[in-house]
Order: C-alpha cells, then structure tokens, then sequence
C-alpha cells in the first residue's frame, strides 16, 4: 500500500502545483470577467472603456510588430498599412453584411451580428495576410534599410489606394460601423466590443507564444541571429519569413478591424506612418523580442498618450501662471508627437534594446514561473 | 504637342526640386551608409528659414529695411549656412554618439526617422498651423515661346539645380575633401589610420548636404509661396525615391533620379487624376527595390560573410 499513497500525493501535489501555476491565469480571467461587468453596470464610464479597447487594440498590433522587428530581426515601419487593410475590410464586410452597402441589400438579419463578426475579424485578418506578402515578397532578397523602406512604401502604396477608391469613401473616410455594434447589442445587451478586444488580445499572444515556442518560431529566431547560417543548417528562410510577415501583418489587420469598430469611423489618414511610429515606440519600448514587455510597453504608452491630453493642458496653465511662456501661446497636442519621438531618440542612445531587452518577464523574475501557466 | 514641352519645362521644375534634396540623401548614404530620414525635413526648415531671414530682412520698419534685390542676395547665403547648421546639429546630438558606440544600423535609421517627426511636428507645435508665404524677392516675368510660357523663376530654378549639380561633382571628384569623403564610403575604419580626420569629413558631408537642401527649400518657397511644416515629408520622401532610383550614393544617380520621377509623376497627373501621383511613385520605388535594388547608375554591392 505504501507506493499507493505516495503516488496519490504525489498526484495530490501535482494538481496542487498545476493549480498554483495557474494562479496568475485566474487571475487574469477573473479580472477580464470583473472589467466586463463594470462596464456593463456602469462602473466604468464609456471613456475609460474606449482606454482599455485601445490598450488591447494596441496590444494586438505591437505584439503583431514585435514578431517581424523583435523575433525575426527586420525593421518593418509601414505596419499602420496593414492595420488599414484590416479596418477597412472588416468595415466592408461589416456593412456588407448587416447594413445593405455595398451589396445591395444587407445579407444577414442584424440578429445574426454576434454570432457573424468572428467572420468579419476573420476577413480582415486573412486579406491583410495576404496584403503581408507585399513585404514578404522583396524580403527575399533585401533586408535592413532598404527593407525598411519597402514597409514605408507599403504603407504608402496602401493608403493611396484606398484614398484613390471612391466607394468606399475615399479621402471622407468610412463610417457606419456603429451599426453592427448596435445590432449586437439588440441580441443581447453586453458591451460586446471589450468582450471581442479582450478575446482577440488573448488570441493573439496565444498564437505568437505558441509560434515562437514551436519549430517555425526557431527558425524566425535562427533567421535574426544569422540568415545564412539559418539558411545553412536548413531552414527555409523564404518560407520563414513568408510566415512571419503575414501572420504580423494579419494580426494588425485584426487590431485593425477591431479599431474600426470601436471608433465607427476610419480614415486612411489614421494608419499613416505615424501610427506606425506609435507601434515602432511601442516595440522598442517594451524590448525587441520581449512578448511580455511589449505587452507590458503598449499598456503603458497608451497610458501616457492619454494622459499627455490632460497633462499638456495642466503643463499650459502652470507655465503661464509663471509666465515662462509668452502670452499668445499655448502649448497644444501637437506636442504629443514631439514628445513620442523624443523618447524614441532618447531610448535608442541610451538602451537600444528596450526596457526588458529580449527577456520576458519570467526571465527577469524566476518566481513568476511557478505561478502562471503558458503553453 | 505644345502642352507635353509646357509639361516637360515643368517637370524640369519639379525635377529640379528633387534632385536638389536627393542630392543630400545620396551624399550622406554615399558616405556614411545611412538614409537621412531627417533630409526632407531639412529642406522644409530651409524654407523657413529663409521665410524669417527675408521678412526680417525686408520689415521696413525693422533694423534692416533692405531692398528686396539685397535680401536676395542675403538670403540665400544666410539660408545654406543656418540650414547646414541644423543638419549638422542633428548629426552631433543624435547620429554622432550612436556611431561612436557603434550601434546597429538600424538604430540610426529609425533616430533618423524620429529625427525629421520631431522636425516638423515641433515646427507645428512651435509656429502653429497658420500657412505662410515667402515675400517676393524678384518680379515674375513671363517669357513666351508660341505657346509654351516659362517663368524666369523656373529658368532660374533649374540653372541653380543644374549649377549645384556641377559643383558638387567637381568638390566630390576633384578637390582633397571630396578625396576624403570617398575615402570614408570606401573604408571607414583604415581611414583615421590614414590620418584623415573622419569626423571632419563627416560634418562637411552634412554641411553640403543640408545646404543644398535649404537652397532647394528656398527655391521651392519662391515658387510655391506656401510654407506649411509638413511640406518636407512628402517631398522628402519622392526625393529619396529619386535618389533610390538612380542609384542611391551615387550623385549623377540621384540628379537624372530626380528628373525621371518628376517627369513621370508630372505626365501621371497630366493625364490621370492628380491622386494617383503618389501610388504610381511609390509602385515604382516597390518595383525598383525588387528587382533592381542598385538602381540606374549604382554597382551591386558585395556582403562578405
């Protein structure tokens, strides 16, 4: 009977730890059921909501730009082209299907919007995939700057395309998307939009955890530190690269569709080089190749862009209360895009590599391990 | 016919602007091996600063109170110097100390990119949206040929380019700095044991750079009297698209560069909508780094491994 009991505590202590590695988890999802129920009992205002769909939304397209720049060691900077993808064609199809654009009449009953926006989220992650292969196509054969330079093209490209199409608003942007939200709030009267962010957040760090930690991902890692050796010991690096780019550019193209239907409305203008540079901070900021810092990094920067729109108003008052500035001027939001590039000036002379630098948080604290569950 | 030569005079023009900034791209890549991101930039700051130069120049209540044939003849010196100096501002505070260390390339790449965001959004926060318009230093004279009609500022314009042009390959090809600064794009490290001042050479190509740059900001204020802070990006960028296209390090490259885009870009939006200038520059940039990244004029380049 003795071998018995020690296996059955050695279970016993087996599901003990299992649990208490899953500590962190629970945690998680406890505290995504509680912001769910906030909103929906009013606890949180809209404008607090709007914060966290963007925190999400700009969690989905770092991390998405952390597998090209971070992992595989390319400098991608149009990344806002393909998040434009995305939002306008989950717009499209949103329309499309519950609001008669586009295609004449609307396809679908509005009461099926809850159950058919995965299909619009899908839509857009798989053209702007396909849009991906922009980049990954001349990454074959350049790399460094002047690849960087094909992203901004792309980029580019992207947006006069869509400013140049007059049916789907062209320089007036796209609207309407309101409407599908609607729709899924007369089915069942949720805040469906922060339950849709917060799943697709949790997809997609699944998805890049998962595929950084599997075969593929050691050949995204082998083509950073040396493509030829990569190439060398076998590694199709063509088809890595093909891989990497279209799934980072699918995922912006999600965080895109997402983004246009928090908003309700897009403009090609909103996904220019400056949100890319916005996801360029945000990735440099967090730690090329850091999951967790990245994550850690769009949280906070969407904080502090945030809170530089109350920040630069106070800053106003109390320099002209001293009056170190003249009269007639005011210190305006611009100033924002003063400052976001500043500090990445200021981080690329003093820490290039980010804040956790290529380790992720587990690295940095052991302990972490035991308490939260990944794989 | 009349109106392609009308279109040809202005894409010369056009033309003229963009080599006059690709110039700068392609002798700082040529050099150091580094895309300026922050050079349209620069050119947008050249126009300002002769924007200030000449209106204080001209304030006729002002200290100066000058003719408007002096502050031409002022301006334009003052506007290259101070615009150099911007450009070799730049690179002290943020290009210098990342090359000191040594820092991957691309470090500097996207410090160049957020370079040229602080340029011109700080422009924006500093002087605010408001447009502003060059005063006008000579009088506009209209030469006719049949129906073709030139401007004396257009001829002006593009003898100034096509003067640049040939100046900056004599100092390049000619004169011991320009040894030097071909010496630096050949081999960087062997060159302080040669005993050639790196960093001197360095500042230099910066301060030809950024000069011709505020020449052609200037020039660009002259004819199109609309100075707004963004107006370097995009010229910036079709800049450094002509510079790639020709063969970027390369100066005859990026000056035939320069023309061939605007030529193209002029007879698109001749005959296409206007917005489809930008879409058929930048598909041409995309096609031109697939296929034939080197460009017109530049030799492939060998990576040891």
């Amino acid at each position: 009977m003795q071998p018995r009991t020690s296996d059955f505590t050695s279970s016993l202590s087996s599901i003990a730890q299992s649990a208490q590695r899953r500590t962190l988890n629970f945690v998680f999802l406890l505290a995504a059921l509680a912001l769910i129920l906030a909103v929906h009992y009013d606890f949180l205002d809209d404008y607090i909501m709007t914060i966290l769909m963007l925190m999400g939304i700009n969690i989905i397209f770092a991390a998405s730009l952390n597998l090209v720049n971070g992992y595989m060691g390319e400098f991608s900077c149009g990344h806002a082209g393909f998040m434009c993808v995305g939002a306008y064609v989950g717009s499209i199809v949103s329309l499309g299907f519950f609001t008669g654009r586009f295609f004449g009449a609307s396809f679908f009953p509005p009461e099926f919007a809850p159950f058919l926006f995965p299909v619009v989220l899908l839509a857009a992650t798989l053209v702007s995939a396909v849009f991906g292969l922009i980049v990954a196509l001349p990454s074959f054969h350049t790399r460094d700057d002047y690849l960087a330079i094909i992203t901004i093209a792309a980029n580019f490209i992207i947006i006069s395309i869509v400013v140049n199409i007059d049916a789907i608003g062209g320089s007036r942007g796209l609207q309407g998307m309101k409407r599908t939200m609607n729709a899924m709030r007369q089915v069942l009267d949720i805040p469906w939009m922060l339950v849709w962010v917060v799943i697709c957040t949790v997809l997609c760090i699944t998805v890049l955890y998962r595929l950084m930690t599997s075969t593929y991902g050691k050949g995204i890692s082998a083509v950073c530190q040396n493509e030829v050796a990569a190439e060398i010991m076998g590694v199709n690096t063509n088809r890595v690269k093909t891989m990497a780019f279209m799934v980072s550019s699918g995922l912006a193209g999600l965080a895109g569709a997402l983004y246009a239907h928090v908003y309700g409305y897009i403009n090609a203008t909103n996904f220019d080089i400056l949100k890319s540079t916005e996801g360029l901070v945000m990735v440099y900021l967090g730690g090329m190749g850091s999951l967790s810092g990245v994550i850690l990094a769009a949280i906070g920067f969407t904080l502090l862009v945030e809170m530089l729109r109350f920040i630069l108003p106070a800053m106003n008052d109390f320099l002209h209360a001293f009056s170190l500035l003249p009269a007639d001027y005011s210190l305006n939001q611009v100033w924002k895009w003063v400052i976001i590039p500043l500090i990445l000036i200021l981080l690329m002379q003093f820490r290039p590599e980010g804040f956790l630098g290529n380790k992720e948080l587990t690295h940095v604290f052991p302990r972490l391990k035991r308490w939260i569950y990944f794989k | 016919m009349e109106q392609f030569i009308q279109q040809c005079v202005n894409a010369l023009q056009w033309g003229s602007f963009y080599a006059l900034i690709a110039l700068g791209y392609t002798l700082v890549y040529g050099v150091l091996r580094l895309i300026n991101f922050a050079h349209g930039d620069i050119f947008m700051v050249g126009a300002y600063i002769a924007f200030f130069v000449s209106t204080t120049f001209l304030a006729p209540d002002g200290l100066f109170g000058f003719s408007r044939e002096m502050t031409l003849i002022l301006t334009i010196p003052l506007t290259v110097i101070l615009t150099s100096c911007v450009g070799v501002t730049i690179e002290r505070i943020a290009y210098r100390p990342l090359r000191r260390r040594g820092a991957h390339r691309l470090y500097v790449v996207i410090t160049a990119l957020m370079c040229g965001l602080v340029l011109e959004n700080g422009n924006l926060a500093l002087l605010g949206a408001s447009r502003r318009t060059l005063p006008e230093l000579i009088d506009k004279q209209v030469y006719k040929f049949g129906e073709i009609a030139v401007t004396n500022l257009k001829l002006w314009v593009i003898f100034a380019a096509f003067l640049v042009f040939i100046a900056l390959h004599l100092v390049v090809t000619k004169t011991r700095i320009g040894m030097a600064m071909r010496a630096v794009s050949w081999d960087r490290f062997a060159l302080p044991l040669m005993g050639i001042p790196l960093d001197k050479v360095i500042v230099f190509t910066f301060v030809l750079g950024s000069g011709i740059a505020g020449l052609g900001g200037m020039l660009f204020g002259m004819s199109y009297p609309v100075l707004e802070p963004y107006m370097g990006a995009m010229t910036g960028w079709k800049a450094f698209i002509a510079a790639v296209v020709g063969g970027i390090g390369d100066i005859r490259g990026a000056f035939a560069g320069g023309f061939l885009l605007a030529f193209v870009e002029i007879m698109v939006a001749a005959f296409l909508p206007s917005t489809f200038r930008d879409l058929f520059a930048f598909s041409i940039l995309l096609i031109i780094l697939w296929k034939r990244p080197t460009g017109i004029f530049g030799l492939p380049l060998t990576t040891k491994i």
